[in-house]
């Protein structure tokens, strides 16, 4: 790109935070998916596939997408937890493509949970 | 596809220097491996302050801060945190005398207390990307300043925040540039003082390797506010990587526009150009600076006339440190009111300190005006290793003083620590502890302004040899009667005969140790002893027979065989052989060892 005037500026600082959003920690919607050994073994890697997919393809903005180790409920993996801000988590188990693309369409992009997907609304505690 | 993870490696230059490119090469490596090099970023960043728990690396968005990474430590944790999603405890940062590590950056002490602007970049954003700042509203100000603001707004600005010199005078920026702005004649100059030398201060270097950008920023709203279309950026040669990433960063900005001609399009000229130090420590001095980058000997010269009116060339030239540059963007961003609701009535904003020495957590912080050194030491330094007594902190570098234990409750700001008989200076805090001589200290600090002296004035010249003759002899033992009441004499006289600030300030040390430790001095001189058990001439060491249990641990280690005696039998000292190195004290299990100070 050559000489920017302040409307190139402006264009290249919205390209640049949105993908540098996941530095900040502060997102609108947290998916995390559960990659312990049941988790991968069950499928995860093709649903972190399909979200990154998702994720570039919607133009969708200020979600990150992370990944944490097993959720402890390994006979129902592949499991997701979405988080948005200032909500509980919610825990998807069993879940396929076809699946995890409806969660991403309604629950992360249009605030609405899948319920027949979801097992739990909240995070166990620390005692 | 978008990233789901950056990896934040530190490449500033200490973390460069334990390995972490060799880190990075490593982890892209591993990424690769796994099929990952498509969803995990790997970044590098400038300083991110916590030097010494360096190579250090955060992981985004999961916010969680791995530390004295080696590359052994890279294919477990690309497997296990990257691909399996299970962060590696054993590579997070465990507080001293804690047992569980703290996963999260932001829970961790060091960072919690940190209040970033001048910082406001670091770890975020790889400095040798210009869209990276402009991500973080980079150039934004500059944008602002030449589509919607005149000079006096711009001077009025940076008047009403408060905002004052970073670099050790602490005078008001705003009435700088007004100043400079008022002067007639043409054309006019900008310059950044990067030549930092105190000795343990590398707060500029850092601001330039982590984030260029913010600096270049900053003198282009100077620039336009005093009317400058050149500036230079005086800095070091030793410091290699940041003269690289400000050359990056000056080309990148030249390819965008944003120096050169007709700025954004906004019709504003202004160029930087880099100009390389030897290092000497006078070169700080803004008038011996001017010199310098005019090509003659660097030496200071009388003020009047100030730089403001007749500096580079006998032109009108603004000179600022890196510090306060990097502030100015973010105070035309946030306002002036913004940045004047932070910190005291006189100091405002924050203020990034080394902090150094005896210390827990040594690093980089930035912190509020008016913290106090209690949270500064313990609550982000993490307090003094090894359970020892905190003694006193040196601030500001050979141009401060030491401010001492009593004075803990201290709130930081400019006016608060000259009351003490320390300074802001730049910014470098070295921490003592009880085994710190504070005599030996100030004699540090002499041979240091003795050595940097550019000779010009014989009270800096001489004044400064004959200090330091007497803090040697007494360190060695010799100090005699009155030596106190000389060193005190010299002081001021030097003080008052000198040029520039190097000679006005060089007896801050030894004044500010004798005000508070004054009875060190004495035992040094009128019993001959080193409370501290530091000056070696001073101590002596010798064994217990009776706690001696003829273990032979301390002879095999004594590096100048001055230890003899046979097996199960006490052992004894040469001291004709002793070196005093100590390692018989450190090493002996039974605390048969014992040291000794004192005419005995």
């Amino acid at each position: 790109m050559g000489k920017l005037n302040i409307e190139d500026l402006e264009k290249i600082s919205q390209k640049v935070k949105k993908a540098n959003l996941l530095r900040s920690g502060s997102a609108r919607a947290k998916i995390t998916v559960h990659m312990g050994t049941c988790g991968i073994s069950a499928g995860a890697r093709n649903i972190m596939n399909v979200l990154l997919k998702e994720m570039e393809g919607k133009e969708s903005k200020e979600i990150i997408l992370t990944t944490s180790g097993c959720a402890g409920f390994c006979s129902r993996e592949p499991m997701a937890t979405v988080e948005l801000k200032g909500k509980p988590p919610v825990k998807y188990v069993d879940l396929t493509e076809e699946k995890i693309e409806k969660i991403f369409n309604k629950h992360v992009l249009n605030g609405e949970i899948v319920t027949e997907y979801a097992l739990s609304i909240g995070s166990e505690r620390e005692p | 596809m978008a990233y789901r993870t950056h990896l934040m490696i530190c490449t500033g230059t200490a973390c460069v220097s334990c390995g972490s490119f060799d880190i990075k090469k490593e982890l892209e490596q591993e990424i690769r491996k796994h099929g990952l090099e498509k969803e995990i970023l790997v970044v590098t960043t400038g300083c991110q302050g916590f030097c010494a728990q360096g190579p250090v690396m955060v992981v985004q968005p999961d916010e969680i801060f791995y530390q004295k990474l080696t590359s052994e430590d890279i294919p477990e944790l690309v497997e296990e945190h990257f691909l399996k999603g299970r962060p590696v405890k054993r590579l997070m940062f465990t507080p001293p005398g804690e047992e569980t590590p703290v996963p999260n950056i932001n829970e961790i002490g060091f960072f919690q207390k940190q209040r970033l602007i001048a910082l406001r970049n670091k770890g975020l954003i790889d400095p040798e990307k210009i869209d990276d700042y402009i991500g973080r509203d980079g150039y934004k100000a500059i944008a602002k300043v030449l589509s919607t603001m005149t000079s006096e707004d711009v001077i009025k600005e940076i008047k009403t925040s408060g905002l004052r010199g970073r670099g050790g005078g602490g005078f008001p920026t705003g009435l700088k540039w007004e100043i400079c702005s008022k002067s007639k004649d043409n054309p006019k100059y900008i310059i950044c003082n990067a030549d930092e030398g105190d000795p343990g201060a590398y707060m500029d270097r850092s601001i330039i390797e982590s984030d260029p950008h913010s600096v270049i920023e900053g003198m282009l709203i100077g620039a336009k506010a005093i009317g400058a279309h050149q500036g230079y950026v005086y800095i070091r040669s030793e410091y290699p990587l940041a003269i690289s990433r400000l050359e990056i960063a000056i080309r990148q900005a030249s390819e965008y526009g944003l120096l050169g001609n007709d700025i954004l399009g906004q019709g504003f000229d202004f160029n930087i150009e880099i100009k390389q130090g030897a290092g000497a420590f006078v070169c700080g001095e803004e008038t011996s600076l001017i010199h310098s980058i005019e090509g003659v000997s660097p030496e200071p010269r009388q003020r009047p006339p100030f730089p403001a009116q007749s500096g580079l060339w006998g032109k009108p030239t603004n000179i600022n440190n890196v510090e306060t540059w990097a502030n100015v963007p973010r105070i035309i961003i946030r306002g002036a009111e913004w940045f004047a609701s932070i910190g005291t009535e006189k100091s405002k904003g924050t203020k990034v300190f080394s902090l150094v020495g005896k210390i827990n957590n040594t690093g980089l912080v930035e912190v509020p005006m008016g913290i106090t050194l209690k949270e500064i030491i313990y609550d982000i330094g993490g307090g003094i290793p090894g359970g020892k007594a905190f003694k006193g902190v040196q601030i500001g570098g050979p141009s401060g003083g030491v401010v001492p234990s009593s004075s803990l409750d201290l709130p930081v700001d400019y006016e608060r620590l000259v009351e003490v008989g320390s300074m802001m200076g730049s910014g470098g805090m070295v921490v003592t502890d009880e085994d710190t001589c504070m005599v030996d200290i100030a004699r540090y600090f002499l041979e240091f302004t003795n050595d940097e002296s550019c000779g010009k004035c014989t009270s800096c010249r001489d004044g400064s040899a004959a200090m330091l003759e007497i803090l040697t002899r007494i360190s060695d033992g010799n100090g005699k009667e009155g030596d106190i009441e000389l060193l005190e004499e010299l002081g001021r006289a030097i003080k008052d005969a000198s040029q520039c600030g190097l000679g006005q300030t060089l007896p801050n040390p030894v004044l500010s140790t004798i005000a508070h430790f004054r009875d060190e001095y004495e035992a040094h001189i009128k019993e001959k002893k080193c409370p501290a058990h530091v000056c070696k001439p001073l101590i002596s060491y010798r064994i217990e027979s009776e706690k001696c249990t003829g273990c032979k641990l301390c002879s095999r280690k004594c590096p100048a065989n001055a230890i003899t005696g046979e097996v199960k039998e006490p052992h004894v000292i040469d001291q004709s052989q002793c070196i005093k190195c100590g390692i018989c004290y450190d090493v002996c299990k039974f605390n048969a060892v014992l040291v000794e100070t004192g005419k005995s």
